[in-house]
């Protein structure tokens, strides 16, 4: 687990005020509209309101689970086998040009 | 009228050249026809290429194939629109898909389609298999065949009413929280999700990995023994499948359930449990008990925490899984002067309500300074549940509960109420979180003509004991023959 994800809050209350939808839709890649948002946001606070009563449990000794079944790595020799051509991979592509998918300009 | 038949008794008149299955075939094509526009279950359909199917399996059955070799040759079976099938749309009932074609196979569609099923239709859903009464489709809500004011369940909605009215012999769905044994409960059918690693994922859109599932709709626990033998087992293109031998299924449900014990949770008496649903699966569970079934209570004491773990894992899981839809590779584009402005009008246009506040929630509970306090914390609580379950079968070989709360609510009832929606989830997602299998099987009806669904719950790899269970009940029951009356 990355280290700069600090361990926050048993409060309840702060976190609930923490809430910043236009922030977290940032990051998300969102864009909602104004009508959206009005009718997301309570919804979205009343949702994040109920899973807090997982900090009634005292979870401190308990391992976090995953994944149910224990995986391993599954690892094959690195050999050439066919793969999806380009030409499907490309096929649902909403633009693209000479092989390659289009996108708006990055740099100016 | 061979649209009604089972998968047992069409095989039979397939073998037997009493039918053919372009004329099966041709009878679902008719079926959907003249039932469809008041279900809305097919959300896309092209009969030349299921009749060209059907043809094949004609042809394979003039030449000698049986179904020993091919368990389905000639079925018609409908697909989920959540699952790949080379050169058929898939679209997973949502806008951001826009026109997508699959340019390849799923390993579960390759398997039906080595056994000789005729592989049609793209059946409707909550879009990207968030919800439970499939309105969250792009495409319009699916509607219950018994009652079509109401919700089939979901999100494997169209899955279940496809069956249900006899508009194919069975079909795929899949289930990330209760999404095929809702609907099949909703709908009077049987539907079975296996344990986690027991079926390939590979071509599965993904919604949440670590909980998703693909398994059968079907119009009997026979006919699932079935499928589940067909589409089970271990697929090196999907790395979270398990190397474990799949029974003969069909040929191990048929024993009886003597010494077979049962557990009833005593946590499961919520509140919101309907007094009709309660009293169907008592009565269910006593015919079990008198089938030679020990009956005992057990206790899952985290059963109260189920649903807010469920739903922080999966949000969590979906905000990582749907980032791929940017509007860059496939699917639907909306323009914008730079890249991240495109992803963002792409996927504000793209997706439904549901969709974006799951991606969202996922996406809060997973940033910097909220890892811990939600997903960390969500995946401990996950342990406890796991643990619960453990225990439990410790001391009993299959845990009985209802499916759903309620029967079938009414289309729009719950639909502003997410977190209500969210609640009556209570008896399926667990099954998931703890990565067990489960299977619903019809148990009766309420006194408005609604069916009402039995679940049992397996452990890992203990398919055979829930479909022997399912099977035995159901040969000494007569709900799974009840059909909804559309004209």
């Amino acid at each position: 687990m990355p280290s700069n994800r600090s361990s926050k809050a048993t409060s309840t209350k702060t976190d609930r005020m923490q809430f910043d939808l236009q922030h977290v839709v940032k990051l998300a890649r969102i864009e909602l509209s104004a009508e959206e948002e009005k009718r997301i946001s309570p919804q979205l606070s009343e949702i994040i309101q109920y899973v807090e009563k997982l900090n009634e449990l005292d979870v401190d000794e308990i391992e976090p689970t995953a994944h149910v079944v224990q995986l391993t790595n599954v690892l094959r020799e690195d050999q050439p086998r066919p793969s999806l051509s380009q030409d499907d991979a490309m096929r649902n592509a909403p633009k693209s040009a000479n092989g390659l998918f289009v996108v708006p300009k990055i740099v100016e | 009228m061979p649209h009604t038949l089972t998968i047992a008794q069409l095989t039979d008149q397939l073998a037997n050249k009493k039918l053919s299955s372009r004329e099966v075939t041709q009878a679902c094509l008719n079926r959907i026809n003249d039932v469809d526009d008041r279900l809305n279950a097919f959300i896309n359909l092209d009969p030349e290429q299921a009749l060209a199917q059907a043809d094949t399996a004609d042809t394979a059955i003039a030449q000698g194939r049986t179904h020993a070799e091919q368990p389905l040759l000639g079925v018609p079976i409908a697909i989920k629109d959540v699952i790949a099938v080379q050169d058929q749309p898939l679209g997973c009932a949502s806008k951001i898909l826009g026109n997508f074609n699959s340019p390849y196979e799923s390993t579960v569609a390759k398997k039906l389609r080595k056994a000789g099923a005729v592989m049609f239709g793209r059946l409707n859903m909550d879009e990207f298999a968030m919800g439970s009464s499939t309105e969250n489709s792009a495409f319009g809500p699916s509607r219950n065949p018994w009652d079509t004011e109401r919700i089939p369940g979901g999100s494997s909605g169209g899955s279940a009413v496809a069956v249900a009215a006899d508009e194919c012999i069975a079909s795929l769905g899949s289930d990330t929280g209760g999404s095929i044994r809702q609907p099949a409960a909703h709908c009077g059918c049987v539907g079975l999700k296996p344990s986690y690693g027991r079926v390939s994922r590979y071509g599965l859109v993904a919604f949440a990995s670590s909980l998703d599932q693909i398994g059968p709709i079907t119009k009997t626990a026979g006919d699932a023994a079935t499928m589940l033998g067909v589409i089970a087992g271990h697929d090196e293109r999907d790395s979270t499948s398990v190397p474990e031998k799949v029974p003969n299924y069909s040929a191990e449900i048929t024993d009886n359930i003597k010494g077979l014990k049962i557990g009833l949770p005593r946590e499961y008496q919520v509140d919101g449990l309907d007094p009709e649903v309660k009293a169907a699966v008592e009565s269910a569970v006593n015919k079990l008990e008198a089938l030679g079934a020990e009956v005992r209570e057990i206790s899952l004491p985290h059963t109260d925490y189920a649903i807010a773990t469920y739903y922080i894992i999966a949000t969590a899981e979906a905000s990582a899984n749907l980032a791929r839809f940017d509007g860059v590779r496939y699917g639907a584009r909306v323009d914008g002067s730079d890249p991240e402005q495109m992803n963002r009008k792409t996927r504000g246009a793209g997706f439904g309500e549901e969709v974006k506040r799951r991606i969202i929630l996922g996406t809060y509970v997973l940033s910097s300074g909220y890892y811990d306090a939600y997903y960390l914390r969500a995946l401990k609580v996950r342990t406890l549940i796991q643990k619960d379950f453990l225990d439990a079968f410790g001391q009993v070989d299959l845990i009985a509960s209802p499916t759903s709360p309620t029967p079938a609510f009414k289309i729009g009832e719950k639909s502003g109420d997410p977190l209500q929606m969210y609640l009556s989830d209570i008896y399926t997602i667990s099954c998931n979180l703890a990565g067990l299998c489960g299977i619903s099987v019809p148990c009766g009806f309420s006194s408005g003509g609604l069916p009402i669904g039995l679940q049992l719950l397996g452990r890992p790899f203990g398919e055979s004991d829930l479909l022997r269970v399912a099977n035995v009940y159901e040969q000494s029951t007569d709900w799974h023959l009840k059909r909804p009356e559309l004209g």
